[in-house]
């Protein structure tokens, strides 16, 4: 028992003062891709044709890039030769409308809360049941690492529930693989309503690297309706993070409470 | 200890070296490209004979499957004989609809077989256990064997007072992947588990072999996300030896550095989950961070926490500054400093050892048989390791002691993890002192046409396998890949018998498998 303790003392608080300070995120972070078509030269498709999920779009002299399908993978930017595509060192990725996912240019944070009915019920306890639907256990272990104590959770009032009957809403990682629809429809359908669906990952968002599979159903909102859609191969447990606070609407009031407290 | 001799061992009564004529097959290193014509091709009874006397000799099956040809479905057995370096290849073509089954004699392919039905359609005779592997990976037109909806199928049952049946997934309580779980009990006891699996399957293999291959890496990367660098380690082992590409020693080192480095948060992380799985917190909690930590390693080398984008064809995607190398270094010590005190509360904890022993127990006979793989293996008594008995790429210059223990329960897992960390650590950290010098990504050739090229890397879990097949124009025309979990999950079912169904979180969390590996 006493070396547990002692073990207690050596360990020491690690519990990150987020959202008080900015996330320490590693120097080769990629984060929100930021387009400048003005750089393209003309008839110059190579950030196009290399994109693994066709995530990049030009129309006419207009280029777009879908974060929902991103693997920020990073060979549109070496591709490209005159540095029009680059990724930023942005984490702030989520957005409410599958619209939002797309950056045409310059990239903003797009968050926005969920409507006061919904928000005053969750918004001080927000109970989710994780389904992994052919994930790669790479979300999932971004979404698990949320609970240690380095991110801590439950000081936001989140908590992951064993139980779809004790839950709030889905948050779902994987393309769909069909083997598990039914088995998502069914969890979903066992969460009483109101309820949420937070789409976390491409897979989850349009299919991720399986777009187009025969095998799978490209990403969740086919089969039911997402409120939060969080980009990213697998996305940072901050972009988790903030979308989810972002959500709840407690980003600022977490701070400013944060920076009180210190 | 289970001492009964399972009648599995009959087998192994006329084992007399030389008694029957050698049967042809080609030998090959681990990332050797051989061509498809020197595979000897041998007719279905020698093929057989091949693969059920490899296990007889201490090799194992590492793979076998089919690749579709005009005149029927041609099987391909990759046996590996450990400790001799050595990889023995061999074909058949099998014409009809079936072919009689090897299982009788060598259990360690029962599940091959069952994914060769599912997929070809041609079914063993006389396999006792033709159930869906995956619920739908068929690959020929007019394959009769259609599959099932998901989980329906037969599953075994025992009757008799008090048995009861338990079901449980696919979702489960955590944030894991999906599985279904067929328990026979009775009372708290468990006569069987039976494992289906399938849920996670998004048919990787088939969609390799897209022409031109540009989600090839994203596939490798996602095949296991926890084993991004292992399963894309393999791939670009498979690729470099395909097109005879040389990879610098500085891309080696930094990609045995990162193999490392996730088996460094995987086992850091699984210790912590089973701390957690006997209800002692403080190791769960410590291990909970430190395992972040590790992937905050492999984020500095490369920017994402499961080395998305660092292991590439010709090399790696990123290279390491000297003054990272240091910092590295630092961060590594200090980290390895957390987790030798949070693994040891694990060791003097009476109350942990007390459900760590004797716990899931397999015997070496089981493991041997089972043909199961990396640290399950190790925990057993078998010394099988890619990197000690097959080495490429940088463990050719730079050595990492096999770590064993004898008792193949909870224990045993749990401590020959510990082992492995001290190890990679002491690797890792030699390795970043002493970085090769010169570039770390270099152009990569087309692939040959008409080779075959098996590549093993020990992933955290174990062996993981790809072996590939290149058409007359160099094309990808097969691609297999085998994950240590496919070996190991009958590994779970038989040491759970007789097992306390209460246990089988702490197992399942011992054998720590991949439900995406396994369903690709």
């Amino acid at each position: 028992m006493i070396k547990a303790i002692l073990s207690r003392v050596q360990q020491g608080h690690r519990t990150y003062a987020y959202p008080a300070q900015p996330p320490n995120l590693p120097d080769h972070f990629r984060g929100a891709p930021s387009l400048d078509a003005t750089r393209c030269t003309e008839g110059c498709r190579q950030c196009l044709e290399v994109c693994p999920t066709d995530a990049l779009r030009l129309d006419g002299t207009r280029l777009a890039l879908d974060m929902g399908r991103c693997l920020f993978c990073t060979e549109c930017t070496s591709a490209c030769p005159t540095g029009a595509v680059t990724l930023t060192r942005e984490y702030r990725l989520a957005a409410r409308r599958r619209d939002d996912l797309i950056v045409d240019g310059a990239f903003e944070p797009r968050r926005k809360a969920l409507e006061e009915r919904t928000r005053k019920l969750f918004g001080r306890s927000l109970k989710l049941r994780q389904v992994s639907a052919g994930g790669c256990n790479a979300c999932e272990s971004d979404v698990n690492v949320l609970g240690t104590l380095v991110f801590d959770l439950g000081r936001f009032g989140i908590q992951m529930v064993a139980s779809p009957r004790h839950a709030d809403g889905l948050l779902v990682t994987g393309p769909v693989t069909e083997n598990m629809s039914l088995a998502l429809q069914k969890t979903y359908d066992a969460v009483p309503s109101p309820k949420i669906v937070i789409a976390v990952g491409a897979c989850a968002i349009a299919g991720g690297p399986y777009i187009g599979h025969s095998q799978v159903r490209n990403g969740v909102d086919n089969t039911l309706p997402v409120d939060l859609y969080v980009p990213g191969c697998p996305p940072h447990p901050y972009t988790i993070l903030d979308g989810l606070l972002g959500l709840l609407d407690r980003l600022e009031e977490r701070a400013s409470f944060a920076r009180n407290a210190v | 200890m289970n001492q009964e001799q399972p009648d599995l061992l009959r087998a192994s009564e006329p084992r007399q070296p030389g008694a029957s004529a050698a049967l042809p097959v080609r030998a090959a290193r681990n990332g050797q490209a051989v061509l498809l014509a020197d595979i000897p091709s041998l007719d279905i009874e020698d093929f057989r004979q091949g693969v059920i006397r490899a296990s007889l000799q201490h090799r194992r099956v590492a793979a076998l499957f089919g690749a579709g040809e005009a005149e029927g479905v041609r099987l391909y057995s990759v046996v590996a004989g450990d400790g001799e370096g050595q990889l023995y290849l061999a074909s058949s073509l099998v014409k009809g609809d079936a072919y009689p089954s090897m299982v009788d004699e060598c259990p360690q392919i029962h599940l091959f077989e069952r994914e060769l039905f599912e997929q070809w359609g041609i079914r063993p005779e006389g396999h006792p256990w033709l159930k869906p592997v995956r619920f739908g990976d068929s690959r020929r037109t007019g394959n009769a064997n259609a599959s099932n909806s998901i989980g329906v199928m037969d599953f075994y049952q025992v009757d008799g007072e008090e048995v009861h049946e338990v079901a449980v997934g696919p979702v489960h309580a955590g944030v894991i992947e999906p599985g279904h779980f067929r328990f026979q009990c009775h009372g708290e006891e468990v006569l069987h588990l039976e494992i289906s699996l399938g849920y996670q399957h998004r048919g990787i293999e088939q969609a390799m072999l897209a022409n031109p291959p540009k989600r090839a890496l994203p596939y490798m990367e996602t095949v296991a996300g926890d084993t991004t660098i292992g399963h894309a380690s393999a791939y670009c082992q498979l690729t470099e030896a395909l097109g005879q590409s040389s990879v610098s020693a500085r891309a080696y080192a930094l990609r045995a550095i990162a193999l490392e480095l996730e088996r460094l948060a995987n086992h850091v992380g699984g210790l912590g989950a089973l701390a957690n799985d006997v209800g002692y917190l403080p190791t769960a909690s410590f291990c909970g961070r430190l395992r972040g930590d590790f992937l905050n390693l492999t984020a500095a080398l490369c920017g994402s926490r499961f080395g998305r984008g660092l292991i590439r064809p010709g090399g790696v995607g990123f290279d390491v500054r000297a003054d990272e190398c240091s910092k590295l270094l630092e961060r590594l010590d200090t980290t390895q400093r957390d987790v030798k005190n949070a693994v040891n509360l694990l060791w003097e904890a009476n109350s942990v050892q007390a459900r760590f022993e004797g716990t899931g127990t397999l015997t070496q006979q089981q493991a041997e048989q089972l043909g199961l793989v990396g640290v399950v293996a190790r925990a057993c008594g078998l010394e099988r390791d890619i990197r000690h008995d097959f080495p490429a790429g940088f463990f050719r210059l730079a050595q990492i002691p096999v770590s064993v223990a004898q008792s193949g329960d909870v224990f045993a897992r749990a401590y020959v993890r510990w082992l492995e960390i001290q190890r990679s650590y002491a690797f890792v950290r030699e390795q970043i002192q002493m970085l090769p010098v010169g570039t770390v990504r270099r152009a990569c050739n087309p692939l040959l046409p008409n080779r075959l090229c098996v590549s093993l890397v020990e992933g955290w879990r174990g062996e993981i396998c790809h072996a590939a097949i290149t058409d007359a124009e160099g094309r990808l025309s097969s691609y297999k890949i085998v994950d240590p979990s496919f070996h190991n999950w009958m590994g779970l079912a038989m040491a759970l018998r007789n097992q306390q169904i209460s246990d089988f979180p702490l197992c399942n969390k011992s054998f720590d498998l991949s439900y995406c590996g396994h369903d690709l």
